[in-house]
């Protein structure tokens, strides 16, 4: 059965060397057509692996249900009991040994599943929102690539094995970030996300080495059951949690995520919100023992989760950038995560991760749909488009009430769930983190509703634009984008809407019951944030709900001059310092060459005066020089 | 007789050599100069080499030696100075001086030594 699991994680990636490599492949001859040719072919090898990847995950999934009971007691126990590992090959360093292992467990097809089929609705609708794009084949390609690495994560049995999928993962995210990379903020945004999410991945590395050379091994069965000191522990998960804030956009590191919103909007979609930041909340699920061990470690995670959801949830109260607003979103949500994860239930964050995985998808995919649709991504540029789009207005009203956590789409279970598992929390944070959750559950409903209330409802804004820089998806046309592009969105609906009765349905199966009290709580502050923005909004359907923020709008809007405020603490000194270091090698290293040559040749200057063409002066110098050693050798002696 | 006076009038000799060589103008007395000088280490051998009782009589075979090489030397010190002479029309060495580095201004000395013959 693990050739199943390598199957899956393969497939893509032999679909993605296909897909760069095949392409074109003697389509020379074809002229004006080779362009169609390489588009059609680019995606069959998008579509068809992947499709074949999500059946074999589905049934990983169902024969893992059938299993023996092997897991060891973590919340997917009863539901997926199975367990299936297998080392292709143990690799000797010499000191620590690292296995090429695949595993796969509840964990791993969870949320396998939600990677295959997020993939998979994403290539299809790129096949219709990157029909223009001459750089169609590359892009799909990346994104299998990426869908593979994200697999190998998910399926990793060793964290060195891990962390190569975790790595390609940056790179695939930074290559498709910087996919319009004729606009120079777009090179930018995706040069800032590989600079960022690698300051985390040192961390990272490091953890897993402290990890790994404690525990004798790389494999993460060994890591787990090996008996390591706390402080140790504590450090290699303090290490670890440096990588996931980077990967997962957390506070401090999560400035990246929102400039990603640079690439084009599936990416969005699929990197974005749904698979790759959840990789850092996947890994610390992995990984969950370890950091049960480090209290000290959950209490900074929950803090960091703290702060990020509300500020980052504030944020998107004030984006004007449709995609932006999405983005904030996005780390707010993962922050629920990892306060779940703080507060000691990985079951919370994972649900919470798959149905968030799920709605945010369909979030980006329907943004995506208004975009290519409107021509623009601001909000300000859209409106009443409720009539112009039913569709996509359906299956995002059903993606804005899962964000806000309305039942019964799956939001509201799942971060009820995370919500009671933070309220019966008990590290010395979590009160305050608790107080922070229920604060963003407000905001959230709050900028749900702004967004869409400022998209779908009020006076329509729509004007035909210009022909769009290269970022901007397409000219207004005022229809329905196409089919492929409407189909994912409305599969992806789906599970958003019923994932959360599910799993509820499968958690109270667990043992673990909907707590109605707390849900109605957060339910009506959730409800009073959308409804003030909606009392503001029928007050003045043309102005921004965003107003109510009063004076402190514009510092939400700029996410609290974070980016600022690292700009002047590390761009810049660094920056300086680089210019320092040129010049000093262009003033000190180049001029001691420099000198010394301009120095001989002056003291040769002097010599040469003596060189008149005198030769008896010449015989007088021997001479001289003559009788002084004769001098020094009488005298000497 | 005492060696003592041998050695003085070639050290006499050899000073009269010097100061020719080093101050005469004519090239034909600068080499009649070198030609005392050699004489004055000729007359120093023979004479150590009587003093020294040298059984081989290394100071004899090598003013022999020394007589030879100043020979030659001198034929071609004079086949030099007749050539000089012919093309310059003078033979005072003050005046020879188409060996001598071109001195320029200071301050423009850049990388010099390429274009200074």
């Amino acid at each position: 059965m693990i050739a199943v699991v390598a199957l899956i994680v393969l497939l893509p990636f032999a679909a993605a060397a296909a897909g760069l490599l095949a392409t074109r492949l003697g389509t020379r001859n074809l002229g004006p057509r080779a362009e169609r040719v390489a588009y059609r072919r680019a995606a069959w090898f998008a579509i068809v692996p992947g499709g074949v990847s999500a059946a074999l995950t589905v049934w990983l999934a169902a024969s893992l249900a059938g299993g023996a009971g092997t897991s060891e007691g973590r919340f997917w126990s009863e539901l997926l009991p199975g367990r299936v590992e297998g080392t292709l090959t143990v690799v000797e360093t010499g000191s620590v040994p690292i296995s090429l292992t695949l595993r796969d467990d509840g964990l791993s097809v969870l949320t396998g599943i939600l990677v295959v089929v997020v993939a998979l609705a994403v290539q299809v609708y790129s096949v219709g929102y990157m029909r223009d794009e001459p750089r169609y084949p590359s892009y799909s390609a990346f994104v299998s690539l990426f869908t593979s690495a994200m697999l190998l994560v998910v399926y990793a049995g060793d964290l060195i094995v891990l962390y190569a999928g975790w790595e390609i993962m940056g790179l695939c995210s930074y290559l498709l970030i910087g996919h319009w990379w004729e606009d120079r903020a777009n090179s930018r945004a995706a040069v800032k996300a590989f600079l960022v999410t690698r300051l985390g991945d040192v961390g990272f590395l490091f953890g897993i080495f402290v990890l790994g050379t404690a525990a004798g091994g790389f494999r993460i069965d060994d890591v787990l059951r090996a008996d390591i000191p706390q402080g140790t522990l504590i450090a290699a998960t303090l290490l670890l949690l440096a990588g996931v804030a980077g990967k997962s956009a957390q506070v401090p590191l999560h400035t990246w995520l929102p400039d990603a919103m640079a690439g084009p909007t599936p990416i969005s979609a699929l990197i974005h919100a749904a698979t790759m930041v959840a990789a850092g909340i996947f890994v610390v699920a992995r990984l969950y023992p370890a950091f049960l061990a480090a209290p000290p470690t959950l209490d900074v995670l929950g803090v960091v989760a703290a702060v990020g959801m509300l500020g980052a949830a504030l944020a998107a109260l004030a984006q004007d950038d449709l995609k932006r607003v999405l983005a904030y979103s996005t780390i707010s949500q993962l922050a629920y995560m990892g306060a779940a994860l703080a507060a000691g239930s990985d079951l919370a964050a994972m649900f919470h991760l798959v149905s968030h995985g799920a709605f945010k998808a369909l979030l980006f995919l329907c943004a995506g749909l208004v975009i290519h649709h409107v021509g623009s991504n601001l909000i300000s540029h859209m409106g009443g488009l409720r009539r112009a789009l039913p569709i996509t207005f359906w299956t995002m009203t059903i993606g804005f009430a899962a964000l806000a956590g309305l039942p019964p789409a799956s939001g509201f279970f799942s971060k009820d769930a995370v919500l009671s598992a933070v309220e019966h929390g008990t590290g010395p944070a979590q009160p305050f983190v608790y107080a922070s959750a229920l604060l963003t559950v407000g905001v959230t409903g709050a900028y749900a509703a702004r967004a869409w209330l400022r998209t779908f409802f009020g006076p329509a804004r729509v004007e035909p634009l210009a022909e769009p820089p290269p970022g901007v998806a397409h000219v207004f046309d005022g229809r329905e984008a196409p089919r492929s592009m409407l189909w994912p969105a409305g599969v992806l609906a789906v599970p958003a809407l019923l994932l959360g009765l599910a799993g509820s349905a499968a958690g109270s199966a667990a043992g673990v019951k909907v707590e109605w009290g707390p849900a109605a709580v957060s339910l009506a502050v959730a409800l009073l944030g959308a409804g003030i923005v909606y009392a503001l909004w029928r007050s003045a359907p043309e102005q921004d709900p965003a107003r109510l923020l009063g004076p402190f709008r514009v510092p939400c809007e700029r996410a609290f001059y974070v980016d600022a405020a690292y700009a002047a603490l590390v761009a810049r000194p660094v920056l300086r310092l680089a210019r320092a270091v040129v010049r000093t090698d262009a003033r000190v290293v180049d001029g001691a060459v420099r000198g010394s040559g301009r120095a001989t040749l002056g003291l040769s200057g002097l010599v040469r005066l003596a060189q008149n063409g005198n030769a008896q002066l010449y015989v007088t110098g021997l001479f001289a020089g003559l009788v002084l050693i004769a001098v020094a050798a009488v005298v000497l002696t | 007789m005492h060696v003592v006076y041998p050695v003085v009038i070639s050290a006499l000799l050899f000073s009269i050599g010097v100061y020719g060589v080093l101050a005469r103008r004519n090239a034909i007395l600068v080499l009649m100069s070198v030609e005392l000088m050699l004489n004055a280490v000729n007359l120093n051998l023979v004479a150590f080499d009587v003093w020294l009782r040298d059984r081989l009589h290394g100071g004899q075979v090598l003013t022999l030696f020394v007589i030879v090489i100043a020979a030659a030397e001198l034929g071609l010190g004079l086949a030099i100075v007749l050539a000089v002479f012919r093309t310059r029309r003078t033979v005072d060495v003050d005046r020879l001086r188409a060996l001598a580095e071109v001195v320029r201004a200071p301050g423009s000395g850049r990388l010099d030594g390429e274009d200074a013959l």
